[in-house]
């Protein structure tokens, strides 16, 4: 079978800084997989490599078995990948439920379906469909506020909801938990295993051990760029060069 | 009505249609500084077209709107690489060469300008500006006018989610040019007559000013711009000659306190949120 996503020998610097090295691991279909690694280790250039916000310098990524190495950005989300991001980056000035519209783009993106005027109808299946997946996450309450002015953990979720919508068969999310209070990072648990029953696979980058643990079965670790350990996390936590990374941080 | 009145509105009816030619690039995040190029190019095709073949006005009007929105595609692909404020250097002089160009065309009249045969009355373009609010409100409601804000707003993340960024830009900017030469159609053919100094960057910056006036969150904000500025000067004229001054201190203090513009959809949201709070205040007493 081919796996969701099977990076070889990725490299990339910026300004000669070597931010990811001959950096190779494979996210098989179904298997949900952490990126680990303490901050600076080029968690989120992996992401931003995959979804093509940087060209490679060295290295291949392949999508469901589509290369998408030197495919244009806009095109990849095509090929079954979404992604969310650490920094939270919704459209301020839309509402939540415009911008789960626009994460819906790839799978309407027909003339016919840009010229349709959806507004004029109130229950629209767009709008529908995307207060569904709203409410799966108990958002359903914010749909039409304005974004820019949510509370962080309402924004990072509604952040998650939006890559859902794209219909992607691989979710990469960049620290989903973080900023999250308990409550919230359990909902988040919930959401996320809702997405997994699907057959959505996950590529989840996160700081907080007790939750990849709680849906991870493979780790990648990371370092200075490098891949220094994979297995499972229970593994992982007793390699040494994993111990020498983690030095001065409580989790691992 | 009177025919003060008329004239008034007439105006209004081409600062609309102009206003709207400029909001559409805006919406997306990008200025055009140069529209009065692309009304002359409507204004004077129409005008060739009806002059020199005896087309029907009717069907010049729309060709000279096309060839309109055909240059700003064609420029606008080139053109539209640029950001910020070397798109807004760029479309400047692009308007300017537009316009130096009719004025040295003998075949239009050169800089005597040239007579225009058919005539279209005020109702005619009453409608036209009509027509065009029509269409920005039916677009206002499409995934056309949320991807124009999802560009502007971020479009890093809206190309990741497979929208394509140039693509709506240059749609909006020759959409916009058509607009514009559309506008520059009726023109020519309501004052019979075109002259390339009259599409001047007094014109294209005006324009730009009623729209960031309205505001360019909503559909509205370039009809309340474009109606503001057409109308406030005329109900002033009673006053003293220093109504453009006191007009222009007014216009600088507002941008300063709301640089959003007059019309913005939080102020949208608020009415319609008290409507519906008003509703549901009506229905529980009811029960
Ligand atoms: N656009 C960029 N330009 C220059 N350097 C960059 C850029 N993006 C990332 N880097 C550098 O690459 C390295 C890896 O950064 P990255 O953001 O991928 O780390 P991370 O593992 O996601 O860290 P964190 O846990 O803090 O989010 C860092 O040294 C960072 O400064
Ligand atoms: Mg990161």
């Amino acid at each position: 079978m081919t796996a969701a996503l099977s990076i070889q020998g990725l490299t990339k610097s910026f300004a000669g800084v070597r931010a990811i090295r001959d950096l190779s691991f494979e996210v098989p279909k179904g298997v949900t997989t952490a990126l680990i690694g303490p901050n600076g280790a080029g968690k989120t250039t992996v992401f931003n490599l995959v979804s093509g916000v940087y060209g490679v310098d060295a290295g291949t990524i392949t999508v469901n078995g589509v290369d998408v190495t030197h495919m244009p950005s806009r095109k990849r989300i095509g090929t079954g990948i979404a992604r969310s991001f650490q920094n939270i980056r919704l459209m301020a000035h839309l509402t939540v439920l415009e911008n789960m519209l626009v994460g819906q783009h790839v799978r309407n993106a027909s003339l016919g379906a840009l010229l349709t005027p959806y507004r004029l109808f109130p229950n629209h299946r767009w709008k529908v469909e995307a207060r569904e997946a709203l409410a799966e996450s108990g958002l359903e309450a914010w749909a039409d506020e304005t974004v820019g002015a949510l509370p962080y953990g309402v924004r990072k979720r509604i952040d998650l909801v939006r890559a859902t919508l794209a219909g992607a068969s691989l979710l990469m999310l960049d620290e989903p938990a973080a900023g999250l209070n308990p409550s919230e990072t359990n909902a988040l648990r919930e959401h996320l295993k809702v997405l997994m029953g699907k057959g959505i696979t996950l590529l989840v980058v996160e700081h907080d051990m007790h939750f990849v643990n709680s849906i991870c079965q493979n780790v990648v670790v990371l370092n200075f760029g490098e891949k220094i350990a994979e297995g499972p996390l229970s593994k992982v936590r007793q390699d040494q060069k994993v111990r020498e990374a983690y030095i001065g941080s409580e989790e691992a | 009505m009177s025919g003060y009145l008329t004239g008034v509105l007439v105006v209004l009816a081409f600062n609309v249609m102009a206003a709207y030619a400029v909001y559409l690039p805006l919406a997306a995040g990008q200025l055009n500084l140069g529209i009065a190029g692309f009304m002359a190019i409507g204004a004077y095709a129409s005008a060739f077209l009806t002059n020199e073949y005896a087309w029907p006005m009717w069907a010049a009007i729309p060709v000279g709107s096309a060839l309109a929105g055909l240059t700003g595609l064609v420029i606008g692909i080139p053109v539209l690489r640029t950001h910020g404020i070397y798109l807004a250097m760029a479309t400047f002089a692009l308007g300017q060469v537009i316009s130096a160009i009719f004025l040295n065309l003998e075949v239009v009249g050169g800089a005597a300008g040239y007579p225009v045969s058919d005539y279209v009355g005020p109702n005619g373009v009453f409608l036209a500006a009509a027509g065009v609010v029509v269409l920005m409100l039916y677009l206002s409601r499409t995934r056309f006018a949320l991807y124009l804000t999802a560009v502007k707003s971020d479009p890093t993340v809206a190309d990741l989610l497979g929208v394509s960024v140039r693509g709506i830009q240059v749609a909006a900017f020759a959409l916009g040019a058509a607009v514009a030469g559309f506008g520059g159609a009726f023109y020519a053919h309501h004052y019979n007559f075109v002259e390339a100094q009259h599409f001047n960057v007094l014109l294209s910056v005006f324009t730009v000013l009623y729209v960031l006036f309205g505001g360019t969150q909503t559909v509205w904000g370039p009809l309340v711009g474009a109606a503001f500025f057409t109308l406030a000067p005329e109900l002033l004229r009673a006053s003293d000659q220093w109504r453009y001054a006191l007009f222009a201190i007014f216009i600088i203090v507002f941008m300063a306190i709301r640089p959003e513009g007059l019309v913005t959809t939080s102020l949208l949201r608020f009415r319609r949120r008290k409507n519906t709070d008003g509703a549901a205040a009506a229905s529980s007493e009811a029960a």
